[in-house]
């Protein structure tokens, strides 16, 4: 008993980081078709955000008696540094690309070289203050009425919204690179993030101990996949989206502006690999190529799940942690311990975490063979879907 | 009408005779490093053009031609480890005795010999290439789902080579320089240049191989599939067939170039599974232009010779440049370089800075030598 929680634990606590990066692919994929391979970057400047909130918290003193939330807040800013360089990466360049997924996969991956670099030979500091700025660039026109913004005169209010936003992010970046030292220069090395007191160590039950960490993680993810679920069930955008995944030109000719809906759920779906940077941060060391790490397995939970479909994210993230966990720690021969000798040297080859994922790549292969569109295949009666 | 009085072949005989012209000059006017580069930037074009046979032509984006690449590699380099280790102990590879390995795994036995290398270097990938792509084209599994299907695969593979120390030396890789063929050391200069003639003249032939594929009645059904599979399967033609063979071919082309890449860089590793390098290889035939053979030669050549400079004068750029060649070409250049001059690119461009205004009003008419209409 002790041993089936304790394996439970291990793979839903896998599964969690899997589902949470997957999160937003699944909802950029499965909504609008896009495949997006900057993904794991974008949980890179998640994982960067959080990094830099935890500096700004110990060095501003008015900010230091509330050191130990700093990860709560890290959470709201990761989903705002990614999502804003999530739209811009939409304004840019996905927006030519709609209707040709190999195409963004390209670009994407071009995007995510640069990203890349730009942490590694950018300060820190400079960094946010691009970030701020395209933020405020990019949604103060939001709070204008639209009156103002049309016409020449518009234009002229567009110019200064921008030039009032770089003035900020040039500011935020100035007082950054004074305040924190380290923010100040480029470095390619990996950073690490400490968790605060309250997170350190675990919770004993029924003789297992769970760390706090992975608890949080769980938590993270749980939190975020009952706010997209409300998000996209409950709201009026979200509902538009749902609107133009199902039928595009449908809901065009029924007044939804598909243009903004495309922002939104890029921004989302780029936010949430913020989110997700904030639980990788957590786990391990924080460098330019960290998201690199998680997005294959991303892309083969939403391949196994079924695309468009959250439950079955849900389902292969889960299934897939556990999985890793059962193979990965060569639980299955603790389990059963007195199996025919063959099976068990094979399983103690597959009995490591690179192997583990081997192994799980060729039971998904199977898998697909069965079910080649995964667990809850879209429906619908096209020849090609 | 002569073959050459089309537009396309006079672009593509100029190109030709300066790819040869190349070839022939070079080892005469390259110091021997500077040749090695070359050598290794062709054999890495003979991958392209298996790229752009399944990609270009077929339609399927694969991002896992790094295994069959390193596939064909570790053939060669076993071989060479294998024939040359007469003065380690058990007369078996020196990595072997650091992981307390004393009998040769079996399945190095055959690489022993010549022959079974040389055929292995491309069979074996062939074979391994065929059999995923039957798996997953059975399926239907297609477009995106294909693309990273195959990216996930050579992260397996990728896995998988990097914790075998005991059957394949793990991260470390094979190191090739300091093996012996021929009573030569394999990183030699005269080996060497050597090997950069016999990848010059492979990737000739594999540009014929590739062109004779593509031409005929095989071809067309290729560039169906690509443009509309549905059609071609109600037609009556099973793709299924063709997309195998055509990405079991691509394995084979792949094998060959990861093993005179292997020769010339002196060392095969897990690293040439890498996610980004894959991904490299799509992009040289994105830049050079897809669907055109002679587009994924020169990309791959061009592009590899802009990186090691660009790296040599300023080693943080090249990624900066690098991403913005794939946003470019993929927004602005769709059909590549060659594509792009194909469809009269230049002309369209010395129009738009006011050098060239000639218009071409009737392009489909043809004019004969006296300057009249053919009827």
């Amino acid at each position: 008993m002790q041993l089936f929680l304790e394996s439970l634990f291990n793979g839903v606590a896998i599964g969690s980081v899997l589902l949470v990066a997957a999160l937003g692919l699944a909802i950029v994929f499965g909504l609008m078709g896009v495949i997006n391979l900057a993904h794991g970057e974008l949980m890179m400047l998640g994982a960067y955000s959080t990094y830099i909130t935890q500096l700004i918290f110990k060095q501003v003193s008015f900010l230091k008696p509330f050191y130990d939330s700093y990860v709560i807040v890290a959470i709201g800013i990761a989903f705002l540094v990614s999502g804003t360089v999530g739209i811009l990466l939409e304004r840019t360049v996905i927006r030519r690309l709609y209707g040709s997924p190999l195409e963004t996969l390209l670009a994407t991956w071009g995007v995510s070289l640069i990203l890349q670099q730009f942490v590694r030979s950018v300060p820190l500091a400079y960094a946010s203050g691009l970030v701020v700025a395209l933020f405020f660039g990019l949604f103060s026109p939001l709070f204008i009425s639209d009156d103002l913004l049309s016409g020449a005169k518009g234009r002229l209010i567009r110019a200064c919204t921008w030039g009032f936003s770089s003035l900020l992010g040039v500011a935020t970046g100035g007082i950054l690179s004074s305040l924190v030292s380290k923010l100040s220069r480029a470095s390619a090395r990996n950073v690490d993030v400490t968790a605060p007191s309250w997170m350190r160590g675990g919770i004993d039950f029924v003789g297992i101990t769970f760390p706090k960490t992975r608890l949080l993680i769980i938590l993270i993810t749980v939190v975020s996949v009952l706010v997209v679920i409300f998000f996209l069930d409950k709201t009026a955008w979200g509902m538009r989206i749902r609107a133009v995944t199902q039928n595009r030109p449908m809901s065009d000719c029924l007044g939804i502006s598909t243009e903004t809906v495309d922002i939104i759920t890029f921004g989302i779906g780029s936010g949430l690999a913020g989110v997700a940077g904030v639980a990788v941060s957590l786990l391990g060391s924080v460098g330019p190529n960290v998201g690199g790490n998680y997005i294959v397995g991303c892309f083969m939970v939403v391949v196994l799940g079924g695309v468009g479909n959250l439950l079955g994210t849900i389902l292969a993230s889960f299934s897939i942690g556990i999985m890793t966990d059962l193979i990965g720690a060569g639980r299955l021969l603790t389990i059963w311990p007195d199996m025919p000798s063959p099976l068990a040297s094979t399983i103690d080859f597959f009995a490591t975490t690179s192997m583990a994922r081997v192994m799980i790549f060729a039971l998904i292969v199977i898998f697909l063979q069965f079910r080649p569109t995964g667990m809850f295949p879209q429906k619908g009666r096209m020849v090609e879907s | 009408m002569s073959i050459f009085s089309t537009k396309k072949s006079w672009i593509n005989l100029t190109i030709w005779v300066l790819i040869i012209a190349l070839i022939i000059a070079a080892p005469a006017l390259l110091p021997v490093f500077r040749l090695n580069l070359l050598g290794r930037y062709l054999s890495l074009a003979i991958v392209a053009l298996g790229v752009d046979l399944i990609w270009g032509f077929t339609g399927m984006l694969s991002l896992g031609q790094g295994i069959f690449f390193a596939l064909g590699g570790y053939c060669a380099a076993m071989f060479l480890q294998l024939n040359s280790s007469g003065q380690f102990p058990n007369g078996i590879p020196e990595f072997f005795g650091l992981y307390g390995v004393e009998k040769l795994p079996f399945f190095w036995e055959p690489f022993k010999s010549s022959i079974f290398t040389l055929i292995s270097i491309w069979l074996l990938p062939a074979i391994i290439a065929g059999l995923l792509g039957y798996l997953v084209f059975r399926n239907r599994i297609k477009g995106v789902y294909f693309s990273i299907l195959t990216q996930a695969a050579l992260l397996v593979f990728f896995n998988f080579f990097n914790g075998q120390q005991k059957l394949i030396n793990g991260t470390n890789g094979l190191k090739t320089d300091v093996t012996q063929l021929f009573g030569q050391m394999v990183g030699s200069e005269i080996m060497q240049r050597w090997f950069f003639w016999i990848s010059a003249i492979l990737v000739i032939f594999a540009w014929f191989f590739a062109r004779w594929i593509v031409r005929d009645r095989f071809g067309n059904i290729l560039i169906g599939i690509r443009d509309d599979e549905a059609r071609v399967r109600f037609t009556g033609y099973n793709p299924v067939i063709f997309k195998t063979i055509i990405f079991s071919i691509a394995g084979g082309l792949a094998g060959i170039s990861g093993a005179l890449y292997t020769v010339q860089s002196g060392i095969v590793s897990p690293q040439f599974m890498t996610v980004p390098f894959s991904i490299e290889m799509v992009v040289w035939v994105a830049v050079g232009g897809r669907g055109t053979l002679l587009g994924a030669i020169l990309g791959a050549v061009l592009i590899n010779y802009a990186k090691s400079l660009v790296s040599e004068a300023l080693p943080a750029s090249w990624m900066f440049i690098q991403g913005g060649l794939f946003i470019l070409v993929v927004t602005a250049l769709p059909e590549g370089v060659l594509g792009w001059i194909r469809k009269g690119g230049l002309k369209k461009l010395l129009f738009l800075i006011g050098i060239n205004r000639k218009l071409e009003t009737y392009p489909s008419l043809e004019v004969n030598e006296e300057g009249e209409v053919k009827p």
